[in-house]
């Protein structure tokens, strides 16, 4: 136009078209470029991650045989918009068993958001959950009269056998420790709690898959994104084979039954646990699904601690079974021969009587044979005091100090920490500091611990301590640390004594004579070569613990036992008698004396001990 | 000569704009299909879902603008008034006929449609303004000369809004205020109306704020020391006397100055501090302008005054006109509220979507977030989300970029008319777009409040589409005919 003298105005209004456009690029700059938070947002808004549990690995013993699996269980879910006006809710609740009152007051609980903060019409929602197959058949056959209700499976352990629950031990869900430690984990997944679950949790759970998929704005599921692209499927968890021998098994806790006590057998050449009782113990089953926590609570509250594994993590003073030991350490470090001769006045010996009746003098292997407390003490305290005492006591408490040692080489005192147990105690084998400690550096003598050279006072072992020790001796010189992984070599665990092999033959012949001539004679079977020293251990809590260890063959030794049962009396009379069944069922395959075993398994010398 | 300048319209209609309208109409129509888009979804051009029904829409504005095309010019002009008073029946007769749809009162049942007359409106009315801003006998001089056009948009505004509770399309009514300063209107108007929203968002968003020191409300304080700079300005760029001028900046320091010192022991009430200080200003003002007869100065005054008037009636306006749903997207929009759920849902859903498209987009069809509908009305007034998402930063900068090109080359083809009103109708034309791409991107980006009006040929909806085509193909049609047209 002419004479426009607004004319530059167009560049105004231009200019300012121009400019809200670059202001807008410069915020789409912002929110698509450099602010890096929306992506996860998108993410968290769209995607739904859906884990596929991998089914854990099972557990068989040594001979192939399934120990433990899974069982399918399941839940309910329902979509709540699903569920039209027509919907029947008695024939629903019918159909599971329930009555109305449940069925409201578990809607009640999944549409109240401060239980169930995911709470979404539109989404699945568990109703009722950890249902058995027959808990749900009637329902799934009717599952088409009830829309919106979906059936879910996940697994569950179970157990062939109603043994060996302290050896598996369970699976639980986890806690917050794990969520925290092991980002592997979400909020109701399961691992293992204890036992072998624990500690191969890593191969029994596999790996997890997961399955992303889209959901809506309302929550409902669309599909899966960029078709599947990103689902990872679940590898199954691997199998665990171990070295128990479930009759073996079976049969300890058999005999254990009605009585407070443990029963170990190992294969000494290997270190493989073949057995590892632990009575009071339960059923493994009822430490599974819904009832779990409850019955955890119930065998927690026990005041005979079933859930204690007994054989790993209670401690006993050995008692004569301790004399092996202080024969093989006497000999290695010169304190006696095989030959030496210590006077027995049966009775009537000072300081410590003998409980047996015997000749005088004794060797070493009538010594054992009889098991005589005067001629331990007089081999002990020769011993000890070899290089006299010294000034301050320093010789004596060098002595001492080697004689600690060797002991400890059994795998006494300590716990075993190359191996797949979880629970352990480390028993104790006493320190000189600990002497120090109690009667001044040259307060101690020889006499003032006296009951060590006889297996009692500060010496404590926990059975599994006494049956490695058993297989030590069998081995004549090493052992390998007890385990239950039959698939792990732990033959690099091999651990030497340093006691010559010379010096074993004349303790596994007078382990011999004890089941030939001594106290275990009454159980043995001469057939089997059976070798073994019986144990009566004083203690505070009552009756005498009864303790036995042993191996057999005694040529070729193919397991070694300890079984302790507390406060029962004489080892003899009833650690014995299970330790010889359990060579002969583990070295024969069955058990002959019917009689016996029905007698022994059926004593009961604890009122208290329930069977869960 | 005029056998030529009458040829074929076809030769004649600017196919350049023509050539943009397709470009964004389709492309549009796409992500319509994408926002729409659901996993069982068939075809684009399935007449069940929203991309399929655009498809009927964009048909129908396609014969829509061939026929607007193909009208002689000059019926434009003659329909004009007929049509505004038509116009007007309608716009008052829709609430009565309207289904109340989302609180709004401004759609009517057509049988399988709904059509929405305030889209029509704002095409009518730039008609109108047009033919009445571009008589021989109209010039724009003093604020009289704009009573009339003001009447002419503020009437249909006024209806759609208290009527038609339909706040953004009575809004888009202000976009004629660029084609009125392109005629001549004062350039103080736009800074006014600038001024105005810094105002009222400085009162509300800081208004309740307490000072961290005395006593009194951040709001007032810095609106009260943004009036004083503005009366010293004055002051300073009127007064005979530079020296006085300094003393007086001088004192006004002296006494904020001691107001912080007194502050220390006493709390110091800045609120009236800075009150007396504007009220002393004005005065001195006031003063000087009748003593050295500068009457500007008195305007400056009262501009003033009305200025603290304006302050305090921003909260009233605030509490008690606007609506309980508009008030919190303002709040939400300056950050007095967060409701993620809420009023703010949108906004935060629409920034998620757009900011997670990233550089590059996800990809046609494979935005998340649009296509699980978190974002809602998100292929209305919402449609640049999908578009942020699925086509990313270039995708949307392209977008931008054409809306730009599409909105200079409106000017341009203004710049060019002969004739007064085909020059006021496309400078309409243009400020219309202008005023939709910036209040519906703003609002999408979480600039604006949410304010709900469609993006231009990209929302669905054959009412917003139709409106739209008429108001540019109107003007196609009277450009094509410029070299005919009298001067």
């Amino acid at each position: 136009m002419i004479n426009d003298k607004y004319y530059r105005r167009r560049f105004v209004i231009s200019g300012i078209a121009i400019g809200v456009v670059l202001v807008y690029i410069i915020r789409l700059f912002y929110l698509q470029i450099i602010d890096q938070s929306t992506k996860d947002q998108a993410d968290n808004n769209a995607l739904v991650k859906q884990t596929i549990y991998p089914s854990r690995g099972l557990i068989y013993d040594r001979n192939g045989e399934l120990l433990v699996f899974n069982q399918p269980i399941y839940e309910i879910t329902m979509v709540m918009r699903d569920m039209g006006k027509e919907w029947d809710t008695t024939a629903f609740c019918k159909s599971l068993q329930i009555n109305r009152a449940e069925f409201d007051e578990r809607i009640a609980d999944i549409k109240d958001k401060r239980k169930n903060r995911g709470y979404s019409r539109w989404t699945p929602q568990v109703f009722m959950s950890q249902l058995k197959k027959e808990d749900i058949a009637v329902l799934q056959e009717e599952l088409f009269l009830f829309p919106g209700i979906q059936i879910r499976k996940r697994t569950l352990r179970d157990y062939t056998y109603k043994a060996a629950a302290h050896v598996l031990g369970s699976v639980g869900e986890v806690n917050q420790n794990d969520l925290d430690r092991d980002a592997y984990y979400a909020r109701g997944d399961y691992s293992g709690r204890d036992g072998l679950e624990k500690t191969y949790e890593q191969q029994l759970r596999g790996e997890k898959g997961v399955e992303v998929l889209m959901r809506d704005a309302r929550g409902r599921i669309q599909g899966s994104y960029h078709d599947g692209e990103l689902d990872r499927t679940a590898v199954a968890g691997t199998d665990l084979h171990t070295t128990l021998d479930i009759q073996l098994q079976m049969l300890a806790e058999e005999l254990l039954e009605g009585k407070i006590g443990s029963a170990v057998a190992i294969e000494p050449a290997t270190g493989e646990i073949l057995a590892l009782a632990s009575n009071p113990a339960w059923n493994p089953k009822v430490l599974v699904g819904k009832e779990r926590s409850k019955n955890y609570t119930a065998l927690l509250q026990d005041p005979t601690k079933p859930l204690m594994n007994r054989a790993t993590q209670a401690t006993y003073p050995p008692g004569s079974t301790f004399k092996t030991i202080q024969a093989l350490v006497c000999l290695e470090q010169g304190g006696i021969t095989p030959n030496t001769l210590y006077p027995c006045s049966g009775p009537q010996s000072t300081p410590i009587k003998c409980t047996h009746h015997h000749g005088s003098p004794v060797a070493l292997d009538r010594a054992i044979e009889q098991s005589c407390n005067p001629y331990f003490w007089c081999a002990f305290r020769d011993l000890l005091q070899k290089d006299g005492y010294g000034k301050d006591n320093e010789d004596f408490r060098h002595r001492y100090e080697l004689w600690r040692n060797d002991v400890m080489s059994f795998g006494l005192g300590q716990r075993f920490t190359d191996t797949d147990l979880n629970e352990q105690s480390s028993g104790s084998i006493p320190s000189t500091k600990l002497f120090d400690k109690a009667y001044g550096k040259t307060g101690w003598k020889a006499i003032t611990i006296r009951s060590l050279s006889i297996g009692q006072g500060e010496i404590l072992a926990t059975p599994l301590q006494l049956a490695n020790q058993a297989a030590a001796i069998a081995n004549e010189g090493y052992y390998i640390s007890p385990h239950l992984n039959k698939n792990d070599s732990m033959r690099i665990h091999r651990h030497d004594l340093p006691i010559r092999k010379r010096h074993f033959e004349v303790v596994k012949d007078g382990m011999h004579r004890v089941m030939v001539y001594g106290t275990g004679r009454h159980y043995a079977i001469d057939s089997l070569n059976m070798a073994g020293k019986t144990g009566t251990a004083q203690n505070p809590h009552g009756k005498d613990h009864a303790i036995f260890i042993g191996f057999a063959p005694v040529e070729n030794p193919k397991i070694a036992v300890a079984v302790v049962v507390e406060n029962a009396g004489f080892g003899a009379t009833w650690a014995c008698p299970v330790a010889t069944m359990m060579m002969e069922q583990y070295l024969t395959g069955e058990v002959k004396r019917r009689d016996l075993r029905k007698r022994i398994g059926s004593a009961v010398l604890n009122e208290s001990v329930k069977k869960w | 000569m005029r056998a030529s300048r009458n040829g074929n319209i076809w030769q004649n209609v600017d196919w350049i704009t023509i050539g943009i309208f397709l470009v964004l109409t389709i492309f549009g129509w796409l992500n319509i299909y994408g926002a729409s888009y659901t996993f069982d979804q068939t075809s684009i051009f399935d007449f069940s879902n929203r991309a399929g029904k655009q498809f009927t829409w964009i048909i129908g504005s396609l014969i829509l603008g061939g026929i607007l095309l193909l009208i002689d010019y000059r019926t434009y002009d003659t329909l004009t008034y007929f049509a505004y008073g038509a116009m007007l029946l309608l716009l008052l007769a829709t609430p009565f006929l309207a289904h109340d749809i989302k609180g709004s009162l401004s759609w009517i049942s057509l049988g399988p449609v709904n059509l929405q007359p305030a889209e029509f409106a704002k095409c009518i009315v730039a008609l109108t303004i047009a033919k009445y801003m571009g008589r021989y006998d109209y010039k724009l001089r003093t604020w009289r000369d704009l009573i009339v056009p003001f009447a002419l948009i503020g009437v249909p505004a006024l209806i759609i809004m208290v009527m038609q509770k339909e706040t953004g399309s009575a809004l888009v009514f202000a976009a004629f205020l660029l084609v009125f300063y392109r005629q001549g209107m004062s350039g103080y108007v736009l800074w006014m109306g600038v001024a105005a929203v810094a105002l009222f968002i400085i009162s509300i968003r800081f208004g309740a704020m307490p000072l961290p020191l005395g006593t009194g409300s951040v709001g007032i304080l810095t609106c009260m020391l943004l009036l004083t700079a503005v009366e010293i300005y004055f002051i300073c760029k009127e007064h005979p006397m530079r020296w006085q001028a300094l003393i007086l900046q001088g004192s006004v320091a002296v006494i904020y100055g001691i107001s912080l010192i007194v502050n220390i022991w006493i709390p110091v009430p800045f609120d009236w501090v800075s009150m007396g200080v504007v009220v002393a200003l004005v005065l001195y003002n006031v003063f000087v302008s009748l003593y050295w007869r500068k009457y500007m100065l008195l305007l400056v005054a009262a501009f003033t005054v009305f200025c603290i008037g304006y302050t305090h009636a921003c909260d009233f306006v605030f509490q008690k006109v606007l609506q309980p749903h508009q008030r919190i997207r303002i709040e939400v929009l300056l950050g007095m509220k967060e409701d993620p759920a809420g009023a703010g849902y949108n906004v935060n859903q629409a920034r998620i979507a757009i900011g997670s498209g990233r550089f590059f987009g996800k990809g046609y069809l494979n935005g998340t977030q649009t296509k699980l509908q978190f974002v809602p009305e998100q292929d209305t007034d919402f449609i640049f989300c999908t578009v942020g998402e699925e086509w990313g930063f270039v995708g949307s900068i392209g977008v931008l970029l054409v809306y730009l090109f599409f909105i200079l080359r409106l000017i341009f083809i203004a710049e060019r008319q002969r004739n007064t009103t085909t020059q006021i109708y496309a400078y309409s034309v243009a400020s219309i777009f202008l005023f939709h791409l910036t209040i519906n991107v703003g609002m999408v980006l979480g600039l604006l409040p949410v304010i709900g009006i469609p993006l231009p040929f990209f929302s669905y909806g054959g009412s917003s589409l139709w409106g739209f085509t008429m108001l540019l193909f109107i003007l196609l049609r009277l450009d094509a005919a410029r070299m005919e047209q009298l001067n």
